[in-house]
């Protein structure tokens, strides 16, 4: 389980632009950034160094912001390899409601992250079916 | 239980007989006895005596707040100052503070009206009242005071500040009713918890709150927090002070306005036309029986409106609903009146937004557009774009019922709406920047 920061962001110019600025000035790496929008805002979904010390100075300069709790797998580098992670969500009934994917920094092993309804049985049915999960440390600081 | 039982429920038709023989009386004496009222009705070619029924009344003046301006101090008193015994005065918050008179009879039949309202929150001669309201000028003090010995209730005086004292008062005097703001109660309540207490645990069990705008949500809070039934009360100091109208225990759901004594209209604040009920509008009061300063049609600048049906708890008198906006902030869309004012109330009771709003107005291709800009609260889960689009369309749909007009709904940041001396800019007016011209 890892913990993914979900920032609310207006359709206004520079707003996402002043979200980096705050991120950067407190020393915070982005190791993924992904942004959903919709036809009045956006989220930004973003794992970072540190997430408690990034969420508070989002709060601090006046940020809509949460930590979220999401589950980070180490996918393998074949084909079918994320059908197999699916596969093994879908058999324990979990219901994936989104998920997108970064490269740890070595650049040798894809990361997917997902926001799963139930992480705890997520992350049970994954380990059962062999599935290296990335944990915290792996990731980032701990704060 | 009702104070008066035979007065709060005695049968509509007989109440509107007294109206009117009260309201005559009263429309003799102003017009003998106060130049001002002299002068408004025969400008408007009224004679006084030609009110012969309760539709009537749509012929006479308005009074507004400025008329007890000009006529500061005792300009407006339908007796001589030998005769009045008391003086209250409003904040004067918006302007010169205007005065009010009292004769000993006005005394007597103001504490009947609250001793009516602390009895229809539940209250007997048993109960134990702590009086927060401010003592002095304001009329909330001693209103509530006067009442509470009326009902026969062991009344405590304890006046506004000094929380931590309060809380020690609520609880070694086994109070059992609390009169005061609702912002207040609030604060007792949050203080109570830093110091220890718990209120539920005491004997409290009555709130008698008022004398400024809350919500339904605000209402649950207090309940939760202090452990009491919490009853709206409303009143002004021109119409008499507190005692106009109250809740009662039995619905918690309008406030039965005191018809013996005050008439209620409902206006619409532009063509100033008595509305049905049911429909809001300016409330405007008519005292029956106030000798000191009887105020005829007096426009209160309130938004509200009468709640059509009757009221399970036997009284007769027609409903008021919470009082939702004042008639100062009236914007005209699309020929519709809105009161933006309405729209902090319907927020204040969604969970994730905050109440404050801006509310935009354009003009595109000759029709008034409204957008309103909502703030999502800070805590919100905002991992979550469906429960984002739930509270944007929950927000949006709120809003038109109460306003009757479409608007859309822009969810912003938290803390973002400009904010000066602590109070946002609520409305923002683009229509007459473009399209004007064309």
């Amino acid at each position: 389980m890892i913990e993914q920061l979900s920032v609310f962001l207006e359709n206004r110019p520079g707003r996402m632009a002043d979200m980096a600025r705050v991120l950067g000035e407190a020393g915070n790496n982005m190791r993924a950034f992904v942004v959903a929008d919709t036809a009045e805002f956006g989220v930004a979904r973003i794992i970072v160094d540190r997430p408690r010390a990034a969420c508070d100075a989002l709060k601090a300069a006046g940020f809509g912001v949460t930590v979220t709790r999401v589950i980070a797998v180490e996918v393998p580098d074949r084909p079918g390899g994320l059908a197999d992670v699916l596969d093994a969500l879908g058999a324990a009934g979990v219901n994936v409601e989104y998920a997108y994917c970064f490269v740890e920094p070595n650049g040798e092993v894809a990361v997917d992250v997902f926001r799963v309804e139930d992480p705890e049985a997520a992350t049970s049915a994954l380990e059962a079916a062999g599935i290296s999960l990335r944990q915290a440390h792996d990731i980032y600081e701990r704060d | 239980m009702a104070f008066q039982p035979e007065l709060e429920s005695m049968p509509r038709e007989d109440l509107e007989e007294l109206q009117l023989e009260r309201l005559r009386g009263t429309l003799r004496r102003v017009y003998d006895n106060v130049p001002l009222y002299r002068a408004k009705f025969d400008e408007a070619g009224l004679d006084p005596s030609a009110v012969k029924s309760l539709a009537d009344v749509s012929s006479i003046p308005f009074t507004l707040k400025d008329d007890l301006r000009s006529a500061y101090p005792y300009g407006m008193f339908a007796v001589s100052l030998r005769d009045i015994v008391r003086v209250h005065s409003s904040s004067g918050t918006t302007g010169q503070i205007t005065v009010v008179g009292y004769t000993r009879g006005d005394i007597e039949r103001w504490a009947d009206l609250m001793a009516r309202t602390y009895a229809a929150a539940g209250a007997t001669a048993d109960d134990i009242v702590q009086v927060t309201y401010g003592y002095g000028l304001f009329t909330g003090g001693l209103g509530a005071h006067y009442g509470s010995e009326r009902l026969g209730a062991l009344t405590i005086p304890v006046s506004g500040g000094n929380t931590k004292r309060q809380v020690q008062i609520l609880k070694d005097f086994g109070v059992t009713v609390l009169a005061c703001t609702p912002s207040y109660a609030q604060l007792i309540g949050e203080t109570a918890a830093e110091m220890g207490v718990d209120l539920r645990d005491l004997p409290l069990r009555v709130g008698v709150f008022g004398a400024e705008p809350w919500s339904e949500n605000m209402r649950r809070t207090i309940e939760e927090l202090l452990g009491v039934k919490a009853i709206d009360i409303y009143g002004l100091s021109e119409v008499i002070g507190p005692g106009v109208a109250a809740e009662c225990v039995e619905e918690q759901h309008g406030l039965h306005v005191n018809e013996d004594h005050f008439l209620i209209e409902v206006v619409d604040p532009e063509t100033l036309q008595p509305v049905p009920d049911g429909e809001v509008g300016e409330v405007v009061f008519t005292t029956l029986t106030k000798e000191g300063i009887p105020v005829i049609r007096y426009r209160t600048r309130d938004i509200s409106r009468i709640i059509p049906g009757e009221c399970s708890c036997g009284r007769t008198f027609r409903k008021m609903e919470r009082v939702f906006g004042r008639t100062d902030d009236m914007l005209i869309v699309r020929g519709v009146n809105v009161f933006p004012s309405q729209i902090e109330h319907v927020l204040m009771d969604i969970p994730g937004v905050a109440p404050h709003y801006q509310v935009i107005l354009r003009r595109e291709a000759a029709l008034d557009e409204v957008e309103v800009h909502v703030e999502v609260t800070p805590d919100f889960a905002f991992d979550e774009i469906r429960a984002l689009e739930a509270l944007q369309k929950r927000v949006r749909s709120e809003i038109m019922s109460v306003l009757a007009v479409s608007v859309g709904v822009k969810l912003v940041e938290p803390k973002s709406i400009q904010r000066s001396e602590g109070k946002a800019k609520r409305v923002v007016d683009l229509r007459d920047a473009k399209g004007e011209a064309s």
